[in-house]
């Protein structure tokens, strides 16, 4: 994969944020503050008008997107998503073309970046329960010599499924732990726009095979 | 929803524009949507900067001013700011001796300040944070993000405020924050939720004859759902949960807080009933604030925040202060 592959995986990305944009901030207003959809949908705007000539390589792409989002969203997820994006960039350094077994290694990165600034482990009702299994899953299937397809499947539908599971969680961080109980039945936002951001980089890789 | 505004996307920034229109004390730059006094940082004086999300004004920007804060970060409507702004604003505040930055325990605004603490000390420049936290409604902290800051943020920002402007070292300044921050605790009462102008919508549903026991700044649910009672019944309830974490007797900081739609008729009678339940568990409220100082939008309710006085703290709050939204002796 190369930076044409990852540089349409962030435009995808931005555009599934921006029509889901209502969704996730409704899913916000049930347990949170009311505004995920709406900050994401700003931070991948910004990241769009960002992104320049100087973006040559998939780590490039990405430390740019999460340095981004770091400086323009705000709340919780501007720090965390951009932790993700910026520790994914960074693993995969100046390589020009990336196989799966870097993606790999971004993927655990970003996921060790997220858990490192926000403490929040799996079961907590936030943004970890959809990115760990997929990380997880997605490791799994490229060990077992899946082909890029299935391997980019197994990732997003694992963070698929760990978003819908949110829903019977108790949420432990974040602003939804001030419900206690009443956090559950509701999906977590940061969850659910981590499985769309992840179904994103599928589509986009399947698209350009 | 009915707002005055023009676009949900505009309503920072145009009402930080009529804040530098309306307050000459205040410089403010609207692109990185900083505030801070105008006439540049005092040399030698420990600087305050706070910061978070906007719809709870007048705080952070209205307590911008001498013996209160030297700058405010304010972030989108309940969106902490972000790093960029608040590194602006440390290095427009730095005078040489250092910058407090007062945090509000959430989430989002501790991560932000964290980062922009690390940049800041990248460039030579020394900050401690303060994190507050003083909401009880928040009862089980091990599996929360923690208790909520609210009104003791206003009680922090002028007594630290204070302090700094009488030349006290970093240190100083904030250890005075962390022992105001212990010393007080807060409880919120909503009877109406609020509507953020980019959801367009109430966060949350209470019905007519409802109340949302310790509801946050944001419209955050609180301990529970209950039945409107009359208003001596919810003052002894926010009471008694502030009184089950902290002895209160002795001298009393008292501040009853608008949310920002309850008229000040009833915040007055509130705060007599806040007094009338105080006095009765004997205790004295030496000073007082009565009005809206720290809201959510357009939410009706209340909150008490209760700060326990020491002779030097009292001397503290009592220093000149000239802000716009709190001003005495000078």
């Amino acid at each position: 994969m190369d930076a044409e592959v990852f540089w349409a995986w962030i435009v995808s990305a931005a555009e599934v944020i921006e029509a889901n944009r209502d969704h996730l901030t409704q899913l916000d207003a049930a347990i949170g503050d009311a505004d995920h959809g709406t900050n994401l949908s700003r931070g991948f705007t910004a990241v769009l008008g960002a992104l320049d000539s100087a973006s040559k390589t998939p780590g490039a792409i990405l430390t740019l997107t999460g340095n981004t989002l770091i400086s323009k969203v705000g709340g919780a997820s501007g720090p965390l998503y951009g932790m993700a994006f910026r520790r994914a960039g960074k693993a995969l350094g100046n390589a020009a073309d990336v196989d799966l077994s870097d993606l790999s290694a971004a993927l655990e990165a970003a996921l060790a970046g997220v858990q490192q600034l926000g403490a929040a482990r799996e079961g907590d009702k936030t943004m970890v329960d959809a990115l760990a299994p997929a990380t997880r899953t997605f490791s799994k299937a490229i060990t077992e010599g899946a082909s890029q397809d299935d391997a980019l499947s197994s990732l997003a539908e694992a963070a698929s499924a760990g978003a819908t599971a949110t829903i019977s969680m108790q949420a432990l961080k974040g602003r939804a732990s001030y419900l206690g109980p009443r956090s559950v039945g509701h999906e977590d936002p940061g969850a659910a726009s981590t499985a769309l951001i992840l179904a994103a980089l599928r589509d986009v890789a399947r698209g350009r095979r | 929803m009915k707002k005055l505004i023009n676009s949900p996307e505009t309503v920072v920034t145009e009402a930080l524009e009529g804040i530098a229109a309306a307050h000459p004390s205040l410089s403010v730059d609207i692109e990185n949507k900083v505030i801070v006094r105008t006439g540049g940082p005092t040399p030698g004086k420990v600087g305050l900067v706070s910061g978070g999300g906007s719809g709870h004004e007048p705080l952070h920007g209205g307590f911008v001013g001498y013996g209160m804060l030297d700058a405010a970060c304010p972030g989108e409507v309940f969106t902490s700011p972000v790093p960029d702004q608040m590194l602006a604003a440390t290095k427009a505040v730095d005078g040489g001796a250092g910058v407090l930055h007062v945090v509000k325990n959430y989430t989002g605004d501790v991560l932000n300040f964290q980062m922009a603490a690390e940049m800041a000390g990248d460039e030579g420049i020394e900050v401690v944070p303060v994190v507050i936290n003083d909401d009880v409604a928040v009862e089980d902290s091990l599996y929360t993000a923690g208790r909520r800051g609210t009104g003791a943020t206003v009680f922090v920002e002028k007594i630290a405020g204070a302090l700094a402007e009488e030349g006290a070292d970093l240190a100083a300044v904030a250890a005075v924050a962390r022992e105001v921050n212990e010393r007080s605790r807060s409880f919120g009462v909503a009877l109406s939720s609020c509507v953020v102008p980019a959801a367009g919508k109430p966060t949350f549903e209470l019905g007519e004859a409802e109340v949302e026991l310790g509801i946050g700044i944001h419209g955050e649910p609180g301990r529970t759902r209950a039945a409107l009672t009359p208003a001596s019944e919810l003052a002894a309830f926010a009471l008694d949960a502030i009184r089950a974490d902290l002895p209160v007797d002795g001298d009393l900081l008292v501040m009853v807080n608008g949310m920002g739609g309850t008229p000040l008729i009833e915040l007055y009678l509130m705060f007599n009933e806040v007094r009338k339940y105080l006095e009765a568990h004997g205790a004295h409220v030496a000073r007082n604030l009565v009005g809206n100082y720290i809201t959510s939008l357009e939410m009706q309710g209340f909150s008490v925040t209760v700060g326990r006085l020491s002779e030097e703290l009292t001397r503290l709050w009592d220093a000149p202060v000239d802000t716009p939204a709190l001003r005495w002796g000078r």
